[in-house]
């Protein structure tokens, strides 16, 4: 190895370098200990407890909590209810984000107005938004009830009756996604090299079609699989607007995991049994994250 | 069959003209270099012709056809880019078989899953992949058919991008600097290549480049632009030995050839620093700048330029004498034969008096002959 | 850009649809912004007619304010929301940005090891450590306190990550030049990284402060009350207080409390956009 290849080290040599680093690092990880590490490793022996909030001890009781969670209605309707939710949310916030972008992208003017408009949503603070929701889309004095009356059409009451409830809060988490989307396949759009699409037309390709198929979405590959994990995870997460329009109701329709963790830890305490869901709720996430990443990231990067 | 024909061609991007009223004629089948500095306008004229930019006004003929009003793929022409733009994610034979698969398959055999069922499709599909082969294979590609771009080295890719443009034998080729990525020594080599292929297809080939060499090297005749216009359209040899204008002059050739401010009397001798150098312009009077390239400026005792050499650079096959003249301050740069001993400080320099060019104050050349007092 | 305009005679339709589409969508779209504050502008009578009047009638009303403004703590809530986010910046960029540059560019023993856990820590979600957490703090007594609020997230796993890859970008040579200049390695961090570190700090910063501005569910466990809510929280318990009654203060309430992050927004659009969108592709 020649003299040039060698890098100059830090003072003192090498270890001087590995101090310097642990200094570095140092408070980062007693973070990560103290606020992740070790939280997420009691929440997981938590799981395994009958631990109640207030109460003086807590009993190992191995998978009783698993156990009762197969029995628990509740929380079979939760989990399905989620599975809905994230069915309904991911897919259309997907697509509907591309052909949003694809068609912004396509247009000569008020790109940045655009893009700025369906973004909104997602600078918003949720809470404030569902309650504006919560008024849109309220049985008697909301305004999308009385355009339908308008037109002879008695609307629904969106958010208290069972039957429309899930879909309502479907739509809302829609909307609120679509914008986070939107801007990444844009930048995924514009990374696009032009040429490439020169070349497309030149080789004979005419229709828009054609050209979404050999270039567009090839190259898009590795932006849509981000925004796929990233939109499921995020959907599996719903949270906030449960919380405030629906409270779970009427009658669990909207029950949603993250909402009923919280209830069973903060209302009913039993928080060992919230832990057990907690548990749950991480091996989804982890599970959806594999699943990407082996699945498809094989197929999406050309180097 | 006529090539391309472009006629009076404008073009501007806002305030901005990039081309400005260009005219060019490429002959059918033959290699025509379009050579210019950065921002001259020559890839713009070349996207306008290829269909990916409009242009405002004129007319462009491809193969006795009129395109002013269609578009890129209906042009019947094929490109190779500065960057290459393969398709990352096909394989070499697939990147190749793109043109084919556009313009010999119905949309409906094109169609993603069911395409392959559609009848007629499976012979198609056949005679593509063979002619992609054929293709790939003159090329010396026949072995990576199946990799992708990123498994191969920017030599192999830009032989892809070749590929992908002859597989069709279309009326003309377009090359936008495609040798601008590679390194030096492949650059050579892939000339030839080019030229080649040039030859063996016969196709009218439009080839943009920066660098004026390999204008001269590889082309039937070489086009010069500089600022959204066409200077001087002819052989390399004349473009070299007769060019038209100072900015033609100084932009082909290198080492850059020499410039002297020169003076032109009412009588028409030529003088430079005041002191006749032998020369004589009848059209000219006034300012002038009198042009020598390197190869023929050589020391001379009594020859009629005086200078002070600076510095040298040995090139093995030729030596450079940078040197500067006194009184003017301006560079000569004497090219002298290998072996030669270079002179050293003040000395005097004479030219072959046939090979000046001389070109009046806006530029253009001047007719010159030599007079009796010539020397040398 | 994506299509090249090769056709002269270019037909104006299809971009004209489009167009006209992405307005009517965008319209739409707008529609909870446009009646939120609609309705915080009316009385309250007006709002139970159930009118498709979007202007007030009578000219509107400021008394929806009046009230929020009396009996909800506003200033209250939005300077919590900024001590906590800024807080929450302040230590998440202290703890990462050297744990990011010393995973980037210092070697040493374990150094994969660790990057390995801060990868295995962008995976758990933070509500998993929620629980364990919150009876942590409670235990310490620190339930409805800043330091409640702003602890847990000064850790960010994805702050370490992002500025890891965006260190590994800064060249070698910057580094090596410090060095052979002299200086020791917390000096190279202070004078030389911490300046570069800028455009990706600019783009956390953004992406931190919409999430923890926007964020209930940590706010919830650990807070009662009116002193220490932040924002969203303060939202939800005035609803629930209100018990959906005086609609107009509480649309009122909504567009107080969301036009600080929008209006920043607004006027920051390219650095909020390019901010989500480098977190988002480097992530």
């Amino acid at each position: 190895m020649s003299e040039a290849a060698t890098l100059p080290r830090a003072r003192s040599g090498a270890s001087g370098e590995a101090m310097a680093a642990a200094l570095l690092c140092l408070p980062a990880m007693l973070a990560y200990l103290l606020l992740l590490l070790l939280p997420t490793a009691a929440a997981v022996l938590l799981a395994f407890t009958d631990y109640e909030l207030g109460a003086p001890s807590l009993r190992w009781i191995g998978l009783e909590n698993f156990q009762e969670l197969t029995e628990d209605r509740g929380f079979l309707v939760s989990l399905r209810n989620t599975i809905i939710y994230v069915g309904i949310v991911a897919p259309a916030s997907i697509v509907g984000a591309l052909a949003l972008a694809l068609m912004i992208e396509a247009a000569t003017r008020g790109k940045a107005l655009f893009r700025a408009v369906f973004f909104l949503p997602v600078v918003s603070l949720p809470v404030a938004m569902a309650t504006a929701w919560q008024y849109l889309l309220h049985p008697t004095i909301g305004p999308l009830n009385a355009f339908l009356a308008q037109m002879g059409i008695a609307g629904p009451a969106w958010l208290t009756s069972s039957d429309t409830v899930l879909l309502s809060l479907a739509f809302i988490g829609i909307w609120e996604a679509i914008g986070f989307n939107l801007v990444l396949f844009l930048a995924g759009l514009t990374a696009i090299p032009r040429e490439l699409h020169q070349a497309a037309e030149v080789d004979g390709v005419k229709s828009a079609w054609e050209r979404f198929r050999l270039v567009t979405w090839p190259l898009l590959g590795p932006t849509t699989l981000f925004v796929v994990t990233i939109t499921m995870i995020r959907s599996v997460r719903v949270f906030d607007s449960v919380a405030v329009l629906t409270q779970g109701g009427p009658n669990r329709a909207s029950e949603v995991l993250l909402y009923t963790m919280y209830t069973e830890g903060f209302t009913f305490f039993r928080l060992g049994y919230s832990a057990a869901i907690t548990l749950v709720f991480l091996v989804i996430v982890l599970a959806l994250m594999l699943l990407q990443t082996r699945v498809l990231d094989k197929r999406v990067h050309y180097g | 069959m006529t090539g391309i024909v472009i006629n009076g061609v404008h073009k501007r991007f806002g305030n901005f003209e990039a081309l400005r009223g260009v005219s060019l004629n490429v002959a059918a089948g033959e290699f025509l270099a379009l050579v210019g500095p950065s921002g001259c306008g020559k890839t713009t004229l070349m996207r306008v012709v290829a269909g990916i930019e409009r242009h405002d006004t004129g007319d462009i003929t491809i193969g006795g056809r009129s395109v002013g009003g269609l578009r890129a793929a209906d042009r019947d022409i094929a490109m190779v880019f500065q960057s290459y733009a393969l398709y990352p994610h096909l394989t070499v034979a697939q990147n190749i078989a793109v043109p084919l698969t556009m313009r010999r398959l119905s949309t409906a055999q094109r169609l993603p899953l069911l395409g392959r069922f559609w009848p007629g499709s499976g012979a198609a599909r056949n005679a593509i992949v063979r002619d992609a082969k054929q293709a790939a294979e003159s090329l010396g590609l026949g072995s990576m058919l199946d990799r992708r771009p990123a498994q191969l080295s920017g030599g192999q890719r830009q032989r892809v991008a070749l590929a992908r443009a002859i597989v069709r034998s279309p009326k003309a080729f377009l090359m936008d600097e495609p040798l601008s990525n590679l390194d030096a020594a492949l650059r050579v080599q892939t000339r030839r290549e080019i030229v080649d292929i040039h030859r063996r297809v016969g196709a009218t080939t439009l080839y943009v480049t920066h660098d004026q060499s390999e204008a001269l090297t590889m082309a039937d005749r070489v086009a010069v632009m500089l600022a959204g216009e066409i200077l001087q359209v002819d052989t390399p040899a004349r473009i070299y030995t007769d060019p038209a204008d100072l900015r033609v002059a100084t932009f082909i050739g290198s080492p850059r050839i020499n410039t002297l401010a020169a003076e032109v009397t009412p009588g028409g001798m030529v003088l430079v620093a005041g002191e006749a150098v032998g020369l004589h312009a009848p059209g000219a009077t006034g300012a002038a700048t009198l042009a020598l390239r390197p190869e023929d400026v050589r020391p001379e005792p009594r020859g009629p330029l005086e200078v002070v050499a600076e510095y040298i650079e040995f090139l093995g096959e030729s030596t450079l004498l940078h040197s500067r003249h006194p009184r003017l301050g301006t560079a000569i740069t004497l090219r002298l034969p290998p072996g030669d001993a270079a002179p050293e400080g003040p000395f005097r320099v004479g030219f072959a008096p046939r090979r000046a060019l001389l070109f009046d104050g806006n530029g253009k050349r001047q007719p010159m002959h030599v007079t009796e007092a010539a020397h040398v | 850009m994506a299509e090249p305009r090769a056709n002269p005679r270019v037909n104006p339709w299809p971009g004209l649809l489009r167009l006209g589409f992405l307005l009517l969508l965008g319209l739409l779209f707008l529609m909870p912004y446009i009646w939120m504050i609609s309705a915080s502008l009316k009385p309250l009578d007006e709002i139970f007619r159930a009118s498709l009047n979007l202007l007030p009638e009578t000219g509107g009303t400021l008394r929806n304010y009046a009230r929020v403004f009396e009996k909800v703590p506003v200033l209250q809530y939005l300077w919590n929301g900024v001590v906590v986010c800024a807080g929450i910046l302040f230590f998440q960029l202290l703890f990462a940005v050297p744990a990011g540059y010393a995973l980037a560019k210092l070697h040493f023993p374990g150094r994969d090891w660790l990057f390995g856990a801060v990868m295995l820590g962008l995976l758990v979600p933070y509500h998993v450590p929620a629980l364990p957490l919150y009876v942590g703090f409670s235990w310490l007594g620190w339930l409805n306190t800043y330091a409640a609020l702003i602890t847990p997230s000064v850790i960010s796993v994805f702050a370490i990550f992002l500025f890891r890859q965006f260190f590994k970008s800064l060249p070698d040579e910057l580094i090596h030049a410090a060095r052979i200049d002299g200086m020791n390695e917390l000096s190279i961090v202070w004078r030389v990284i911490l300046p570069n570190a800028l455009p990706a700090a600019t783009a956390f910063a953004i992406f931190s402060v919409v999430a923890h501005w926007n964020d209930l569910f940590w706010p919830l466990i650990v807070v009662t009350g009116a002193e220490r809510a932040t924002p969203a929280l303060g939202v939800l318990t005035f609803r629930s207080d209100e018990a959906g009654d005086d609609f107009g203060a509480l649309m009122a309430a909504s567009v107080i409390m969301t036009t600080p992050l929008v209006l920043a927004f607004l006027l920051a659009q390219r650095r909020f956009v390019e901010g989500i969108a480098t977190t988002g592709l480097k992530g």
